[in-house]
């Protein structure tokens, strides 16, 4: 249909629409007209991606110079191929409609491990060993000595790509990995870097978060990209820690003893340089003093991690003297690595600010602050100057060069902790070195200066305000939409005590309780003996998972369990759980039900949907508390108090809910499914942990759902199930939770399920 | 001896009851004659004879029993004065002959028609049909010709349809219950639904059975060794104990190994490659790979049998429907692989079609993609009778057909007036309204608070449940024939109608009666209700097959 909001002329590439999907497509566009930020939570299901892309590229079609392009930063691989094939369907619609042909590019980037087509490089399964053949295929000093002997190989994709498809352009069109992959076999192109080029001019880019917001990647990657951009984060509820991550480092005595070979290697060949081929080495040292930060002519395919900073704290000036010649920026980082070795031969738990820890190094080491700074890149100039066959090689020093960069760089905001050994297990040795960043807005906020709209949404954001506090943006728009159904597809349980009256906490004091442990075991097998096709489970870590099942088995509730349904458990093996759940949909689609226990904040919550019937009843078991005891996360919780005001416990049952809702969201995804969801744990029916439920959860947790014992709740799973047993058809939900164009052109109704739709937060 | 038949073998001193003697192995019989005397004190046929055992090795007495089908037995003492060595060949000359000979006289020692052979074998394999043949046949409600050729018609026919696969449920090894035997041991008990399953799921199990069973292992050792192993206790890790079952474990890992390696066919679950970057190690704060040592690795291991179980399971289960519905889906798939030179490309259109499914919104679009068919329609001839439950049995006797036909103009008034209240109304009550009001009726709903749950359900205990099923299986069988001969116009069916209200009398009075007694006896709070539909039934029959009786009369 083709509707308007608010003027602006929407495409929207189906005939009915939600009127929740309506209300996100008004405050998008006041979003867009205010050229602000916004955060927006609409429950999962309810279309977010098309109305999202709907809304954005008619904004561009009508508005062709205040927004010329859409990043769209999706988490999941899967999720990016989803978003592309909306697109696809998006803009054929709207080229039916106009009747004039397609003009707007949509593509994909992705890592070279998804897009590579060389023959051989291709068939590696590991990312960076792909990244690492790649480059030594690629790399400009490569290339350079195959024009003089034949027998340096070189990517006959790339090569040609280079020749001639550098000035063209891709035909207009939607490009996902496999038709880029196509396009590149076609002609003969390496499709990595015809992505690469093509986000640079593309109307639309689909790329996974760490494009735009980690600063090693992004500086390579996405540097050139227009500021009239709209930028969108989808499935943002973790974004926050999506930017600690990507300014935080961690050394391991392997790393240490790695970096050593790295540096032993080093000396040696800027030794032999030296003898054999001292001009080059000179030419690097004479540019540096001429103070070209980059001693060489860069190539896009000489870099594969750019500097782990943000650049606009990056130097403009010249590299240091004292680092400035090879053989003396080798035996200042091997005097650094020695003095971070030092630092792992600790007794005991070390914490300190940046500050303290530079100032430890002046005084240990006499290394300074500056020539720190440039050691990220004064690595890779010298790595590029003695023409290193394999980056991945050097990982480990690159990634101690990068602690040098950042620690020396950022005063606020880090922290340094050295921990001998894991807490766990205190007799082994272990020492790891933390450098973690505790704030979040560090790492998104050039993203936030840079692009006129940043758009944060989620099926579960609640609650919506702690979003502005910890990544430290002003929204103009700040929504949570809710869900209009026409029959409530959702049953959202607290089950606070079995059928013993002994209250099911995973509180830590009784989480090894037997009474507990069983009393989460009936209720599984209840649920399991009641509810048809898949049951997913979570727990709120892997350990106790693995005691949960230990227990159960030896109290038989497993056995019970396999007389109803197929037992399934995520581990902690990535392709061994991938096979299981595959093994678990096989098990839904052909009838025999399955039961699968997973971990919250397991890749298996973040990723993977269970619509339909893979998924008709979701039980949370305890409430998902992060590991408290960390000492990286006290660092953060106390930097959170200090800069934000964000009390300790606020925070923590914010992380906790938001995973718990996540877990929990993962089973409804659309209005024709439905599903039962139990919280199973006595502290979520308090008000803090309940009102902390996305809102439309919370809309269907009526006070008479919010401590039951396991036989209450088995009863109202049985009535719910006996009426979503009903027949539901289109024309039930036709003007409620649907409608059509003239329903929405009817200004009244379409007031009126504005409000009801959409609860705007004051 | 007046015998004619051949002696195979002689063996003296050997000693019966205290007394010395000889044993003679014949063609047809074992027999054994007193010394000094000409008479035969034992003689054992060998049809009769059900097992030989020998007395196990480093016994002093070296002796023979034969074990006869009644139950009886028979020891032979091997006394021969040359000492212990030669007693024991004594003794298994013997024991080869008879180990000969029993074989023979057993398989056809009872020449069973074949006919008969079927009939059993049909019962055995329909428990419900056993049930039927129980209460009907054994308890003399009707003979057995009758029984095979009115009531067991349709499995008769059915037996040439193929029968369905068993599958296997997913808690095959969780059934098979320990039981301790008070001193110390274990005693499992194994069926052959259970072994089978077993042999279905674990193909490496049937394997290691075929190779060892009987030659290696006696099959109860066998068993043994199997719940013994770690292999059936999953909480168990191998530390390198040796045992028959190692293998097969490493085995399954293998199996399961190789499904890995195959790669995730499903983009949307294959979570090794949902993470679009490729940081080397030390980035971040959280570990790349947890640490092995954090958790326990008996738990971890038992977590991966539990997966193992699953998978292997569903695979059993699969493995059959896939070889029976695409015999020639092979062929296809190779042509495919063949016509796509890169396996790095291999489905991208499965994909595609994996990912469409998942975006769509099927209620957004006017058409829907998928055509449901249209539900089923109750179509209802009485609706009354669908909503106020059967009607009285008053009404329906005096409504004849006589009295109908007599008074034609006031049935079609009913009936005007029935349709126009009726007329539209395609379905009685909306969905929505009856499942809410049945969900009010239950447990938990609005009207039922207070209600305490218990129904007749909890009251009567399972086994008078089973009887009391069997006896409405019975009975309804019974009651199908008796109405089917209903309107009786030959006189084939009235004889029929006759006998069949003689059954069900039989019935009546040989199982009825003595059940409710017993129930009276035993339950006397439920006694009424039990039977109290039972009742009903029969006496509708009776009242039908007088009024037929009455009628009968009349019109001679």
């Amino acid at each position: 249909m083709k509707l308007s909001v608010d003027g602006l002329l929407v495409y929207f590439p189906y005939d009915y629409i939600y009127p929740e999907q309506y209300a996100y497509m008004m405050e998008l566009k006041r979003g867009l007209d205010a050229k602000g930020h916004c955060l927006l939570e609409m429950p999962s299901g309810t279309g977010k991606t098309i109305t999202l892309i709907s809304l954005i590229v008619a904004y561009m079609i009508e508005n062709p110079f205040s927004v010329v392009k859409l990043i769209y930063c999706s988490r999941t691989v899967p999720e990016i191929e989803k978003v592309l094939e909306e697109l696809k369907r998006l803009l054929a619609y709207i080229e039916r409609e106009r009747e004039v042909p397609n003009t707007m590019t949509g593509v994909v980037l992705s890592s070279r491990k998804n897009l590579c087509i060389h023959p051989q490089v291709s068939k590696e399964r590991d990312g960076k060993v792909v990244d690492g053949r790649c480059h030594t295929l690629t790399a400009s000093y490569v290339r350079e000595r195959h024009k003089s002997d034949d027998s340096v190989p070189v990517c006959s994709f790339f090569e040609s790509y280079d020749i001639e498809g550098r000035e063209g352009t891709v035909p207009p069109g939607v490009y996902n990995l496999d038709d880029l992959k196509a396009y590149g076999q076609k002609m003969g192109w390496c499709p990595y870097f015809i992505a690469r080029q093509t986000i640079l001019h593309a109307q639309i880019v689909v790329y996974s978060y760490h494009y735009l917001l980690d600063p090693k990647i992004a500086e390579v990657v996405s540097k050139e990209l227009s500021r009239n951009a709209v930028v969108v984060f989808d499935e943002a509820h973790n974004i926050d820690n999506v930017c600690i991550d990507s300014m935080s480092v961690r050394i391991t005595r392997r790393i240490i003893d790695k970096s050593v070979q790295n540096l032993q290697f080093l000396e040696a060949s800027v030794k032999e340089m030296r003898e054999s081929d001292e001009g080059s080495l000179q030419n690097e040292y004479e540019r540096l003093v001429e103070g070209l930060r980059q001693a060489n002519e860069q190539r896009e395919t000489d870099e594969i991690l750019a500097n782990p900073v943000m650049p606009n704290e990056i130097l403009r000036e010249a590299v240091p003297g004292n680092i400035r010649t090879a053989e003396h920026f080798v035996s200042f980082l091997k005097r650094f690595v020695e003095y971070l070795k030092t630092r792992l031969r600790v007794q005991h738990v070390v914490q300190e600010s940046s500050a303290g820890f530079l100032k430890d190094c002046l005084e240990k080491v006499c290394i300074q602050r500056k020539p720190l700074r440039f050691c990220a890149e004064r690595l890779s100039s010298l790595l590029r100057t003695i023409e290193v066959s394999d980056l991945t090689d050097f990982s480990p020093l690159t990634l101690i060069t990068h602690l040098a960069t950042l620690v020396s760089t950022y005063t606020k905001g880090f922290s340094i902790i050295v921990e001998p050994f894991d807490d766990k297990n205190p007799t082994v040795s272990n020492p790891i070195l933390y450098f973690s960043c505790l704030d979040s807005s560090i790492a998104i906020k050039p993203v936030f200066e840079r692009f006129q709209s940043v758009i944060i949404t989620s099926g579960t954001l609640s609650p919506l305000d702690m979003y502005p506090k910890i990544l430290d943006f002003h929204p103009v728009i700040m929504s949570s939409f809710t869900m209009t159904l026409a029959r409530p597809c959702l049953l959202p349980m607290i089950v606070s005590k079995g059928n013993d009256q002994v209250a099911i906490s995973s509180r830590y004091e009784t989480r090894e309780d037997v009474a507990v442990v069983r009393n989460y075991g009936q209720l599984l097998v209840e649920v399991a003996s009641v509810v048809p096709d898949g049951v997913v489970c979570f727990f709120t870590s892997y350990l106790y998972l693995e005691s949960v099942v230990a227990a159960w088995y030896d109290q038989g509730v497993i056995s019970n369990l396999q007389r109803h349904k197929l037992l399934f458990i995520e581990t902690q093996d990535a392709a061994e759980t991938s096979l299981a759940l595959l093994n678990y949909i096989k098990a839904c689609d052909t009838g025999r039900g399955a039961v699968l226990l997973s971990v919250a904040r397991g890749k298996v919550s973040e990723g993977v949907d269970f619509d339909h019937h893979l998924g008709r009843a979701v039980l949370m078991f305890g409430i998902p508390y992060v590991y408290t005891q960390s000492r990286i996360l006290r660092a953060r919780l106390e930097y959170l108090r200090d800069q934000f005001q964000i009390r300790e416990n606020d925070f923590l049952t914010f992380d906790a809910m938001r995973h718990a809702a996540q877990c929990i969201g993962r089973v409804l995804r659309g209005k024709t499914d439905y599903g039962i969801m139990i919280f199973a744990d006595k502290r979520f029916s308090r008000s803090d942990k309940r009102s902390k439920i996305p809102k439309w959860i919370q809309e269907y947790l009526s006070d008479n759902l919010c401590n039951l014992s396991t036989e209450e709740c088995i009863q109202m799973c049985k009535r719910f199930l006996r009426k979503m047993a009903q027949p539901f058809t289109q024309e039930d939900q036709m003007g409620v939770s649907l409608l059509t164009l003239e329903q929405l052109e009817n200004e009244e109704l379409m007031k009126k399920t504005e409000q009801k739709a959409h609860a705007k937060l004051s | 001896m007046s015998s004619s038949e051949d002696v195979l073998l002689q063996v003296n001193e050997v000693r019966y009851k205290k007394g010395d003697g000889t044993l003679y192995a014949m063609n047809e019989r074992l027999a054994w004659i007193l010394e000094g005397k000409d008479t035969v004190s034992v003689s054992h046929k060998y049809a009769d004879i059900k097992t030989q055992k020998i007395s196990p090795a480093g016994k002093p007495k070296i002796q023979l029993q034969v074990v006869l089908n009644d139950g009886t037995s028979s020891t032979f003492h091997f006394v021969n004065k040359l000492g212990p060595e030669a007693q024991i060949k004594d003794r298994d000359v013997v024991k080869e002959l008879l180990q000969q000979q029993l074989p023979r006289y057993q398989a056809p020692a009872r020449p069973i028609n074949k006919e008969l052979e079927e009939k059993n074998r049909l019962l055995c394999q329909n428990p419900s049909l056993l049930q039927l043949y129980k209460d009907l046949v054994i308890t003399q409600v009707i003979t057995a010709d009758e029984f095979w050729i009115k009531h067991a018609s349709k499995f008769m026919q059915k037996q040439k349809a193929q029968a369905q696969e068993i599958g296997v449920s997913g808690a095959f090894l969780a059934d098979i219950k320990p039981q301790t035997d008070g001193c110390n041991g274990l005693k499992y008990n194994l069926t052959p639904d259970i072994i089978e399953s077993i042999f279905k799921t674990y193909p490496a199990v049937k394997t290691k059975y075929m190779e060892h069973v009987p030659i290696k292992l006696s099959e109860t050792d066998f068993w043994t060794k199997f719940f013994q192993s770690h292999y059936f206790h999953r909480d168990r890790i191998h530390a390198g104990i040796k045992d028959l079952f190692t293998e097969c474990a490493k085995l399954d890992d293998q199996e399961l190994k190789q499904d890995i390696n195959s790669g995730i066919s499903d983009p949307l679950v294959d979570i090794t490659s949902f993470e679009d970057t490729s940081l080397a190690e030390g980035y971040g704060i959280t570990p790349d790979k947890p640490t092995s040592s954090a958790g326990n690795i008996v738990h971890q291991s038992m977590i991966k049998r539990f997966n193992q179980h699953s998978i292997m399971v569903l695979k059993a289960c699969q493995e059959k429907d896939a070889a029976q519905t695409n015999g020639t889906a092979p062929e296809s798939k190779q042509s495919n692989g063949a016509g796509s030179s890169d396996s790095s490309l291999k489905p991208p259109e499965e994909k595609r079609s994996r990912l469409q499914e998942k975006i769509t919104y099927e209620d957004l679009d006017m058409v829907s993609t998928t055509q449901t068919a249209p539900p089923l329609r109750l179509n209802l001839g009485k609706v009354e009778g669908y909503l106020q439950g059967s009607a009285p049995q008053a009404g329906y006797t005096s409504e004849s057909h006589g009295g109908s036909l007599a008074n034609p103009e006031e049935f079609r008034r009913e009936l005007t007036a029935w349709c126009s209240s009726h007329a539209g109304q395609s379905s009685l009550v909306r969905p929505a309204a009856a499942v809410s009001a049945l969900g009010e009726l239950t447990p938990g709903g609005e009207l039922m608070k207070g209600f305490i749950a218990e129904s007749q359900a909890q009251l009567v205990p399972p086994d008078l449940q089973l009887e009391l099923r069997n006896l409405y299986i019975s009975i309804c069988e019974l009651l199908r024939h008796f109405y089917a001969c209903f309107p009786p116009t030959t006189p084939q069916l009235e004889e029929k109608v006759v006998k069949m209200y003689e059954a069900i009398d039989r019935f009546h009075a040989t199982r009825l009666t003595p059940f409710e007694d017993r129930v009276r006896a035993e339950f006397s709070p439920i006694r009424h209700h039990l039977t109290s539909h039972l009742h009903q039934l029969i006496a509708a029959a009776y009242r039908k097959f007088n009024t037929w009786k009455m009628r009968q009369k009349h019109f001679r």
